[in-house]
């Protein structure tokens, strides 16, 4: 039986790779990773929960949050590739058009 | 009520004409304007059969405005006075309009000149019915706008529209002062009904107000401001330099709106006051010589214009004065009685002028007139009847309401003595101009071109009727008011008036009676004497006595240079003042300063939040993760 203080950590370890990944990179698509990263590593812990709880709430939490995750990253993909048609760059240093 | 229908069917056809007349109506305009203006014409007589056994109709048609203790009714009161003004405008408006059609026949502004008569009509009737001050002021300012377009009719030309400027402004000047007089009426009596505050004059007597830190008589305060508004209205002096102007307008404009009725308002109006105006003898005095000092003036003015209409609008100038004399004197009827057989022989002369001018294809240089007896015999005609009557030469109308404005004077004083003295020495300048003006146009030589000469022709009977339709006017019109001491109760339009004007007493003998008649009789004939002399036997003579008297002949062409004067005194300064001022410090300063200001003050703070838009994505998510951050560390550590 592996303890709740484990899922606990492996997902805070697991929000922290993407944080990092997120604001640490410059690649678009490694940056959607770090974002599922994160998206993923908040669902561990909340399924980690739902079984110590023996409570479902957090398991039905956990298909929604996996909808949003593939509903934004086919928008989110979409909108790359559009932009990728009109300038051909994926680094977001070069993607500053909302510069004020 | 029948007679809301008098300035009702005007109104009509002003709403017809000016909303159809581009597209439909066009040059059938006269067949909508001719008839309503007729109809009109038929309820006022019987209007006036009406009130002529003493009845007055006061009806209130609707509350106009209710506001606290401001009551106005939309409402009319038809007494002796305003039937006679009736008559008068619907009768003359009717034959001016007949005029009209032969004389704007193919102008291009057609139906646009019969809608804007229509409204004037309209405005004008609104003016005599009213039965409290604010619909007299509402008639008032609504004449004025007519004039205004009517006169500026012609806008192509720049003369027409700054003669239409010029009267509009001019006439400002008076109506301020006539508004403060409503106003301050309404302040005295609590109510703009006429039957209500004339009913109180009484309480005026004694009473005072504060003017500028000094106590003024409150009665004389009233009718001096309202007196203000008859003086630019009825062009008196300091503020008559706008009707010769006014000229600039189409003759049958001249006629009806600068000689007949709207110029005559003033005259009205002040009659209409009598029992406000009766109470303050400085204003009756202010009046009387104001008139009688503009009958003068305006009548040596005349003597030496050279442009027939700027002549005739002299002439009207040097009447209205007579009237505003006779009003003076307390002699109100009289000053009705002359507004009344005015109308005729001025609409008359001008729209025989009109003829004339039209004849000659728009000249209206008299010097380059002359000889045009021959060529049209019923214009020249009813110029002459028309000028007997204005000259007051006897048994003719001006003759009888002339006659009675002197006698009247006379009688009244010293003052009294001196304006009859003014208005028999300008009966003299009037006989002298009116025959000047007969004799350069149709006597002697014709001086235009020959291509002129060979285009002259008699008016058709579209102008011609309504001439002699005025001309019987101009001749019989007196004599509802021959004086008592030719014949028993002769003074039939003085007794109709008494209800509304009240008796002006005299006390002279019958000696003093005739000799008043016989001065003015004397004056008449010598005026056209000495015309006859100068311009029919020795033509050379004017010539000579414009070199030896030089000065006195510029001072008069330049109409005592009183446009200069004003040019001077009052329009350069402020044209200086609103372009250093107005434009120079408010409009460029003032409003461009804040319209400049508010977006520079808030761009310039943006300028610095800006910054904080870097457009880069890894920005905004350090942002949002110190943010996350620092909210969570306030729940642990905080909470």
């Amino acid at each position: 039986m592996v303890p709740l203080n484990w899922y606990i950590m492996l997902s805070a370890v697991m929000f922290s790779i993407g944080v990092f990944g997120f604001l640490a990179r410059r690649n678009l698509i490694v940056m959607f990773i770090s974002l599922e990263l994160m998206l993923n590593s908040v669902n561990i812990s909340l399924i980690a929960f739902s079984h110590y709880l023996q409570s479902m709430n957090g398991q039905i939490l956990v298909f929604f949050v996996i909808v949003v995750a593939a509903a934004e990253a086919a928008i989110g993909l979409a909108i790359l590739i559009a932009y990728y048609k009109n300038n051909p760059t994926i680094k977001v240093d070069e993607i500053n058009l909302l510069k004020g | 009520m029948i007679y809301t229908l008098i300035p009702l069917l005007p109104f009509l056809s002003f709403i017809i004409i000016i909303l159809l007349g581009r597209n439909f109506i066009r040059d059938k305009a006269h067949f909508i304007a001719i008839p309503a203006v007729a109809t009109s014409f038929l309820l006022a007589i019987s209007a006036f059969m009406e009130v002529s056994n003493g009845k007055v109709i006061n009806i209130d048609v609707y509350s106009w405005i209710v506001s606290g203790d401001f009551n106005v009714s939309f409402g009319f009161l038809i007494d002796q006075l305003t039937a006679i003004m009736l008559l008068v405008v619907t009768s003359i408006g009717t034959l001016i309009f007949i005029y009209s059609v032969g004389y704007m026949h193919g102008d291009s502004g057609y139906y646009r000149f019969f809608a804007y008569l229509s409204l004037f009509i309209f405005s004008m009737l609104i003016l005599v019915m009213g039965n409290n001050f604010l619909m007299m002021y509402f008639g008032w300012e609504a004449v004025g706008l007519c004039s205004y377009f009517l006169i500026g009719f012609w806008f192509h030309k720049k003369s027409a529209g700054d003669a239409g400027k010029k009267a509009f402004i001019v006439n400002r000047f008076g109506d301020f002062g006539f508004g403060l007089g409503v106003i301050l009426i309404f302040l005295t009596f609590g109510s703009l009904e006429f039957t209500q505050v004339f009913g109180q004059a009484g309480i005026l007597a004694g009473q005072t107000i504060n003017f500028l830190g000094t106590e003024v008589d409150l009665a004389t305060m009233i009718c001096l401001l309202l007196f203000c508004g008859a003086v630019g209205k009825s062009a008196q002096i300091p503020l008559h330099v706008w009707l010769p102007d006014a000229m600039e307008g189409p003759t049958p404009v001249s006629a009806l709106i600068h000689a007949a009725t709207m110029v005559t308002a003033g005259v009205f109006m002040v009659a209409r006051c009598n029992p406000l105006f009766i109470m303050s003898p400085v204003a009756m005095n202010t009046v009387a010589i104001v008139g009688g000092v503009t009958a003068i003036l305006a009548a040596t003015i005349a003597l030496v214009q050279n442009d027939i209409k700027r002549v005739i609008a002299y002439s009207t100038v040097s009447q209205l004065g007579y009237m505003f004399l006779a009003l003076g004197v307390g002699a109100f009827s009289a000053g009705i009685f002359h507004l009344y057989t005015h109308a005729y022989f001025k609409a008359l002369l001008f729209l025989a002028s009109g003829s004339v001018i039209h004849a000659l294809h728009d000249e209206q240089d008299m010097r380059n007139m002359g000889g045009l007896k021959k060529y049209m015999p019923t214009t020249y005609k009813v110029f002459v009847i028309a000028t007997l009557s204005i000259t007051g030469i006897p048994f003719l109308s001006g003759f009888f309401s002339k006659d009675e404005i002197l006698w009247k004077a006379y009688q009244h004083g010293d003052l009294g003595k001196f304006l009859w003295f003014l208005g028999t020495v300008a009966a003299l300048l009037t006989a002298f101009y009116s025959w000047r003006l007969i004799y350069m146009t149709f006597h002697g030589k014709f001086r235009g071109t020959p291509e002129q000469e060979k285009h002259l022709h008699e008016s058709p009977p579209i102008i011609t009727v309504p001439l002699w339709c005025l001309a019987i006017g101009a001749i019989f019109a007196g004599y509802v008011g021959i004086p008592p001491i030719f014949v028993e109760h002769g003074d039939k339009i003085g007794e109709f008036l008494a209800p509304v004007l009240g008796h002006s007493e005299g006390h002279g003998t019958h000696a003093e009676e005739y000799f008043v008649i016989f001065a003015s009789i004397f004056v008449a004939l010598a005026g056209w004497f000495v015309a006859h002399i100068m311009y029919v036997k020795k033509t050379d003579l004017p010539q000579k006595l414009g070199t030896m008297f030089a000065p006195v002949h510029k001072l008069l062409y330049n109409k005592y240079w009183i446009d200069e004067l004003y040019s001077k005194t009052l329009i350069q300064p402020m044209l200086k003042a609103s372009e250093k001022v107005i434009l120079g410090f408010f409009d460029k300063i003032v409003i461009e300063g804040i319209v400049n200001g508010v977006p520079a003050v808030i761009a310039s703070f943006s300028q610095g939040i800006r910054k904080v838009q870097t457009g880069l994505l890894s920005n905004y998510g350090l942002v949002m993760a110190l943010g996350a951050l620092c909210f969570v560390g306030y729940l642990i550590f905080m909470g």
